[in-house]
């Protein structure tokens, strides 16, 4: 196969191999140099790091920072109420420990920060602040190439480099030339984000790309873990936001940046009535008012003057241009109408949400070798931006340890020749079936069995189980998908990778038995509260050779229980 | 979503193929092209990019769009941003990025 399709096998050694060069991985390497300027450090990367990622239409806020109103201390009280009481306190505390440090090192590398009249950040609410983000993520490619840095763009990682039950390396494809790679590393980090395009998505044909989470997300980083028996945490809670309809707008600018009061068809503002009022119950009640007849539900902007409005149109140009157009099409000025709002599709994410690897407060995963950082780490929800940079910051600490102690390991040959017939296997074989045509049909089961946007994002166990039968069917139609070339060769790895998500994500569903994180996990079978079943983190490791995800429960501790120790995982 | 190529502007320098994040934009027979406009996610990387302002933002038609577009250029520590309406006329928006 490899002389028919001309393939070139690059081997190359570093010592520390950083997958993803977004917020988290980008952050790690420079850290990495400062921290150790003779360590050979090569970020692999499936698009150019100058524009990839979650910040590619920037953004204009900063949502994770201590201003002088907050502390760690009332930071990880803040995420841990958000998020029903289970979080990992070690994870939140660790990061909210150093978000303010590390806001101030990229505002050196060039991020404007905006400042109130006494030259202090401007806070936007208690634990953000306004940014004129636009260039965020140049700003991090450009800091990133000061330094002797490999940066390896376009190629897509496939699998972990795997022995015994510790990672050795990572190995990719290039989608631009027809090379196959073979990194060994001392140690690696995990740092490719979260994944969409699991669920159906709000809008179709045209704009079916129009999501709240980048579309070339496709959880690379967890499938590969998945697929390397390295244990999950939380798939369960899928992260729903609430967005502008039809563009998928962010509406924290609206209702922190612009103080739009939440309101129903008739004008009342519908959240007055709830005691407490956390992201998750935000959409919640949106969706209620919806059922209950008194949609559409709306973000209010009609109090802000002309100034007001080109504010708010250029803080959405730093993040989330669409809406512009949407105003410039309707012809109306954003005063003018209110802006509507919905519940986007269901995502696996480690940033907003906690779906993640399962790690030590050392940002080590439970296979030695392998560290995870910002979307793709699991269990500290609302680490956003800065807490991704914190992780990566984290995880380099601790892996540059390791790869003082850690000798070279050889690769056996047997190991590059399967990945790499599995890898080329959708351009050789006789297939019929195109990627996009198994994603429409992943999608459409989760969306209608597992919890997606037309089934009001509840399921219950008849559904998982439909959900779970038909997800077996489609993964063993990926033998008959075909492509035509390295850009289709893609796509067919990420939906096999999203189908593999899929899978996890059911089987977590299925075995949570409570609902207490709103429309996040909403078991129609479990509605009543039962602390044994809440409090616990449900974990999972797959077992490749069976095909099965096995399930595994784990302890929820209080920061006083477990204290900020560095951990490992493994 | 979706981007526009003016082919006429643009220079073929192959900044926005080379940046793209969906490896969405590539060259055939001389001219850029997008090879799903579907697959876009409406980022803008290429559209601040293009030194010649031959790329272009619009609404697909799924989700109400009736024409408007938006262009970007930087000048100095500014990005300028032009969205023009169906009706033709054009709004220019200034935002301080450094």
């Amino acid at each position: 196969m490899e002389k028919e399709l001309d393939i070139e096998i690059i081997k190359k050694e570093t010592d520390l191999l950083i997958i993803g060069g977004g917020a988290a991985g980008i952050f790690a390497a420079v850290k990495a140099k400062e921290m150790k300027p003779e360590c050979e450090v090569t970020i692999m990367e499936k698009s150019n790091i100058k524009w990839s990622g979650c910040l590619a239409a920037g953004i204009n806020a900063i949502n994770a920072y201590i201003t002088p109103d907050e502390t760690p201390e009332s930071f990880l009280e803040y995420v841990k109420n958000d998020n029903n009481g289970v979080v990992r306190d070690d994870l939140v505390y660790t990061i909210a420990q150093q978000l303010n440090q590390v806001t101030e090192e990229v505002e050196r590398w060039g991020l404007p920060i905006k400042k109130d009249e006494n030259d202090n950040y401007l806070a936007r609410s208690r634990r953000s602040i306004e940014i004129n983000g636009d260039e965020f993520k140049p700003i991090l490619a450009n800091r990133v190439e000061e330094e002797d840095v490999e940066i390896l763009n376009r190629v897509v990682a496939t699998n972990y480099l795997v022995e015994n039950g510790e990672v050795y390396g990572a190995f990719g494809f290039s989608i631009r030339e027809n090379r196959f790679y073979v990194i060994r590393a001392k140690a690696v980090i995990c740092a490719t984000g979260g994944a969409s395009g699991i669920y159906k998505p709000n809008n179709e044909g045209g704009a079916k790309h129009k999501t709240w989470y980048p579309p070339f997300n496709a959880g690379a980083g967890y499938a590969m873990g998945v697929r390397a028996g390295a244990e999950m945490t939380s798939f369960e809670m899928r992260f729903i936001a609430l967005r502008v309809k039809d563009v998928i707008a962010p509406t924290g600018t609206l209702a922190l940046g612009a103080d739009a009061n939440q309101i129903n068809a008739y004008g009342e503002n519908y959240l007055k009535d709830y005691d407490r009022i956390t992201t998750p119950i935000r959409l919640q009640a949106t969706l209620r008012e919806n059922k209950l007849g008194r949609g559409p539900c709306y973000l209010d902007v009609s109090h802000l003057d002309e100034e007001g409005c080109e504010g708010l149109r250029k803080k959405f140009l730093n993040m989330s241009p669409s809406i512009v157009l949407q105003w410039a099409d309707r012809e109306v000025e954003p005063n003018e109408e209110p802006i509507e709002i919905t519940g986007s599709e269901p995502y696996i994410v480690g940033g907003h949400g906690q779906a993640g690897y399962w790690i030590g407060v050392d940002r080590s995963t439970t296979l030695k070798g392998l560290y995870a950082a910002g979307d793709v780490a699991g269990g500290a929800p609302k680490k956003y931006v800065t807490g991704a940079f914190v992780e990566g910051k984290i995880a380099v600490e601790n892996a540059l340890k390791l790869i003082k102690e850690r000798s070279e390991k050889k690769v056996d040959e047997r190991f590059i020749w399967q990945e790499f017939q599995r890898v080329y296997e959708p351009l050789q074989q006789p297939g019929i079936l195109k990627p996009q045509e198994l994603e429409i049909r992943l999608q459409k089961v989760m969306d209608e069995y597992a919890g997606g946007i037309s089934s009001g994002y509840q399921v219950n166990r008849k559904k998982l189980l439909i959900a779970k039968k038909r997800l077996k069917q489609i993964e063993a139609d990926v033998e008959r998908l075909k492509v035509e070339n390295l850009h289709q060769l893609m796509a067919a790895h990420e939906v096999v990778d999203r189908i593999l998500i899929a899978k996890v994500v059911v089987a977590h569903l299925l075995h949570r038995k409570e609902t207490r994180w709103p429309v996040y996990q909403a078991n129609l079978d479990f509605p009543e509260q039962n602390n044994q079943e809440w409090f616990k983190f449900v974990n999972s490791v797959y077992d490749s050779k069976r095909e099965k995800v096995l399930i595994k429960e784990r302890k929820c501790h209080d920061l006083e229980e477990v204290g900020v120790q560095y951990e490992c995982a493994y | 979503m979706s981007v526009r190529i003016n082919n006429k502007s643009c220079n073929l320098c192959g900044i926005c193929i080379d940046i793209c994040p969906g490896n969405l934009l590539l060259k055939k027979e001389d001219k850029v092209v997008i090879r799903a406009p579907e697959e876009c996610w409406d980022c803008a990387a290429c559209v601040k990019e293009c030194p010649t302002q031959a790329i272009e933002l619009y609404l697909p038609s799924e989700i109400g769009g009736r024409g408007a577009t938006l262009r970007a250029k930087k000048e100095g520590n500014e990005r300028i941003w032009a969205c023009k309406n169906p009706a033709g006329e054009i709004n220019e928006y200034r935002i301080k990025i450094k």
